[in-house]
């Protein structure tokens, strides 16, 4: 099986740590200009996934492929340079620089001079609503607006495929309206998202494709509302019971 | 970078360079030209430690190896003086790379990281003190010769301005690394390795950049000071004291800006000085005083000082 | 290369294994501390140095047997590193791996510069009647110093070992080492638990420095001599790993003893820092199996 023409395959991935199989034999593909979920219950294997397809961690078994190439084990800076970006579900600014700056170090992938770094950062905070923030030190923002700022970073490389790593995580409900919008704008311009989330009315909204994982395999895939109705998913995902109180939820 | 980029430095030149002016003594003047060569060591120093957050412990390594390949070139191959400072701080400037490449290819950071290169710089030190070639324990001695095309001068105030001369470059080279993209880079693998990773950051080739541009300016240092004091052994070339001075310098003042290394150099040598009128020559008196100031600068650090001195003020 | 009988070289070996098995304590300190409180003590050194010192004092002013100043003195240092721990490195430091880092730098270099000051640079070593004597093993002399350094380095590692295993206080030690923030959870005061740590790492050192002192001079740099071997023994045992110090220690024994035999004192010193290097480069995690 070949990976010719996919805008990311991921193929028969494994991933082994000692004892423990944290991601076994998945396979999915993520087509372009779409926003695709990855749900699963904690410790599923979502994030170690995220570590393999972003070349900070290598497979044990099985192939990664982006736009026709094999990209497996290929370092993080390379896949950055070659439009894969990512945000951490721990948010990492870099503590000692202003949110300008902290843009930058992602800008300055696409551009050498410091001046032209600069003026793209302003373009990404303005996108993602950190215009007023630019020249605050990262260390003193929120929460909801570290995490905009791990977001602007990973745009600011100009990625043609996003990997959001639970970006809404910790955020109150209005903070996530605010940032779904955001997020589909990303793919109204043409980056294609995939994204880390337990926020499930976000998945709703944002996804045409959803890929639920659990205990390191692949489940089911398919629209939200698919994955939601079946009952695999029901049982492993939300646990016993969850079904009725999901079925009861959707009219309220 | 703009013209208030390099205001500050241009001052400060201008304020240096005005000091033969003023003052002639000759032991002033000697004092003056160590704190220069510590604090371009120093600077060295805080291209890695303090925007790239790589502590070395061994820059001894790179100051040893320019001062001595300073003085064997002119020794033995009857190289000209100024062509053996270049090539100096050029082979300073490769072991840098070298070091670098062994140390963090193979992942080492931290408190590893001061480990490996103060162990270089050791293993230099005994080699250079036992090989013949490098003139064993009884050190090098290069030939007194008097003249400017000889790089050595008659007057103290000549080479006070030579040494303040490499300073500024090092402090032009230092805020040109800031505004670039070198620097934005390095700082990012300082402050988070793997995002700046995610971010398209090659953070194995930003650390070898720094530490040769690092390694680059502390050989320097070890050059101007075998021209200087036309004397060389194991001990000082490679000798830890210059590793630790290099350290304390950017720490004390202010590691990871531009003027930190040499408010820090004189900050340690006036210190140094003063101790010295207090007590006399009682060795060591004055490494104590700086052992006790890293401490204190470590546990009340001087960007805190303002918020902990409210603090106290308040009932 | 010269080559020797092999009675020599057996010998060299055996000597080795006795000068070996105090390293194995020096790095025994260290790795404890490292185990535990997961910070490079670079202060060791100059703490061995100081220790040294007291042990010569006690043998000139007093004129206490070094072997005898153990007793006074393993308190004395057990509340020396206890002290230091809680009221300079802990507070310094405040959870930065680097400022532990700067702070046990400038220890170091307080210490040795402040014995500097006080002793000035002239070497110092005490005149006791067994310092020379000899015991025959077949055809070879084995140094009664190193013997005893031998016999008390195991005694010491073993007494620890009982510690370690057997106390409340020893485990505390070894949960804290394993989890901290659960240590801390069930009641175990860490701040305390990594002081005692410390206080044990700096009296193991005033054992080595009094089993040391009969066969060795003083100077306010002898710790480094030391402290880069003890690096090396820690590397090379595994970071916090304590039988891995002990066999590390007589490793490197021996093979100083062997590269002094073959390549002379000063180059001899290489080797060990060879050692050290291509194990930081190559294998960081040491070479006994040490802990994931």
């Amino acid at each position: 099986m070949s990976g010719g023409g996919v805008f990311l395959g991921v193929q028969g991935v494994s991933k082994r740590f000692g004892g423990l199989l944290a991601v076994a034999d998945v396979n999915f593909e993520v087509a372009e200009g779409s926003i695709s979920g990855l749900i699963g219950p904690n410790g599923a294997g979502k994030t170690t996934l995220f570590a393999i397809v972003s070349g900070f961690q290598k497979p044990s078994a099985g192939r990664v492929f982006w736009r026709g190439q094999d990209i497996t084990g290929q370092p993080p800076h390379l896949l950055a340079r070659s439009g894969i970006a990512r945000t951490f579900q721990i948010v990492q600014p870099f503590a000692g620089l202003t949110v300008r700056e902290n843009i930058a170090v992602g800008a300055f992938l696409r551009h050498r001079r410091r001046a032209d770094a600069l003026a793209a950062a302003e373009r990404v905070a303005e996108r993602v609503g950190l215009s007023a923030e630019l020249d605050k030190p990262a260390a003193a923002l929120t929460v909801a607006g570290r995490k905009r700022v791990e977001l602007a970073k990973a745009l600011a490389t100009e990625p043609r495929l996003l990997l959001l790593d639970e970006v809404l995580a910790g955020l109150n409900p209005s903070e996530v309206r605010d940032i779904v919008p955001v997020i589909r704008a990303l793919r109204d311009g043409g980056v294609t998202v995939l994204m880390i989330e337990h926020v499930m009315q976000a998945v709703m909204n944002l996804c045409a494709m959803v890929h639920v994982l659990a205990q390191g395999r692949i489940i089911a895939s398919g629209t939200p509302s698919e994955v939601v109705a079946d009952p695999a998913v029901v049982e492993a995902y939300l646990g016993h019971g969850a079904a009725t109180r999901l079925a009861g939820g959707a009219h309220a | 970078m703009s013209g208030r980029d390099l205001l500050p430095i241009l001052a400060f030149t201008v304020l240096a360079a005005s000091v033969p002016l003023f003052v002639t003594a000759g032991t002033v003047l000697n004092f003056l030209i160590f704190t220069l060569v510590i604090a371009l060591a120093a600077q060295g120093w805080n291209i890695l430690g303090g925007y790239g957050g790589q502590y070395s412990f061994g820059h001894a390594a790179f100051f040893g190896t320019a001062a001595y390949a300073t003085a064997l070139l002119q020794l033995r191959l009857g190289v000209n003086p100024y062509a053996a400072f270049a090539l100096g701080v050029a082979l300073g400037a490769l072991v840098g790379m070298v070091i670098g490449f062994l140390s963090f290819r193979s992942g080492l950071r931290g408190s590893y990281f001061a480990l490996v290169t103060l162990a270089f710089a050791e293993v230099f030190r005994v080699l250079a003190n036992a090989a013949e070639f490098t003139g064993g324990a009884a050190g090098l001695l290069i030939r007194l010769d008097v003249r400017p095309a000889n790089f050595q001068f008659a007057d103290r105030g000549t080479f006070y301005l030579v040494a303040l001369a490499l300073v500024v470059a090092a402090l032009i080279a230092t805020r040109m690394l800031e505004r670039s993209r070198l620097g934005a880079q390095l700082v990012a693998v300082r402050e988070n390795e793997a995002a700046a990773q995610a971010l398209g950051v090659d953070a194995l080739r930003v650390k070898l950049a720094a530490i040769s541009i690092s390694a680059a300016m502390t050989g320097a240092a070890g050059a101007l000071y075998t021209q200087y004091f036309l004397y060389l052994d194991a001990n000082i070339a490679y000798g830890t004291w210059i590793s630790v001075e290099a350290l304390l310098a950017p720490i004390i003042g202010g590691a990871g800006t531009v003027f930190g290394p040499v408010v820090g150099a004189v900050i340690l040598h006036g210190l140094g000085e003063f101790a010295k009128s207090l007590v006399g020559r009682v060795p060591g008196v004055d490494l104590v005083i700086f052992g006790i100031l890293l401490i204190l600068v470590v546990r009340f650090p001087p960007r805190d000082l303002p918020r902990l001195l409210l603090r106290r003020a308040r009932p | 290369m010269r080559s020797y009988p092999p009675e020599i070289v057996l010998e060299a070996v055996l000597n080795g294994l006795l000068t070996g098995a105090v390293y194995g304590l020096v790095a025994l300190g260290l790795t404890l501390v490292y185990g535990v409180l997961h910070i490079i003590n670079f202060a060791h050194g100059a703490l061995l140095t100081l220790a040294m010192y007291a042990a010569f004092v006690c043998w000139q002013v007093f004129g206490l047997d070094p072997y005898l100043a153990i007793l006074p003195l393993v308190p004395l240092f057990f509340v020396l590193g206890y002290l230091v721990q809680r009221l300079v490195i802990g507070p310094a430091s405040r959870g930065d791996d680097s400022n532990i880092l700067l702070v046990t730098l400038g220890l170091s270099i307080i210490i040795e510069n402040g014995l500097l000051a006080v002793f000035r640079s002239d070497t110092l070593s005490v005149q006791v009647p067994y310092a020379m004597e000899v015991v025959e093993v077949g055809a070879m002399l084995l140094s009664w110093p190193r013997l005893v350094g031998f016999g008390v380095a195991f005694l010491v590692a073993a007494l620890l070992f009982v510690i370690l295993a057997l106390t409340d206080t020893g485990r505390a030690i070894r949960a804290v080492a394993r989890e901290r923030t659960g240590a801390a959870l069930v009641g175990i005061d860490v701040g305390h638990v990594y002081a005692v740590t410390f206080g044990i790492g700096t009296a193991c050192l005033a054992v080595a420095a009094c089993l040391l002192l009969p066969s060795f001079y003083v100077s306010p740099r002898v710790g480094n001599a030391f402290v880069l071997v003890a690096f090396t023994i820690v590397v090379l045992g595994g970071m916090g790993s304590v039988a891995g110090a002990l066999l590390g220690g007589l490793f490197i024994g021996v093979m100083e003893s062997l590269s002094g035999l073959y390549l002379g004192d000063s180059l001899g010193q290489i080797g060990i820092f060879a050692i050290f290097i291509l194990v930081l480069l190559f294998r960081p995690t040491g070479l006994f199996g040490a802990r994931a």
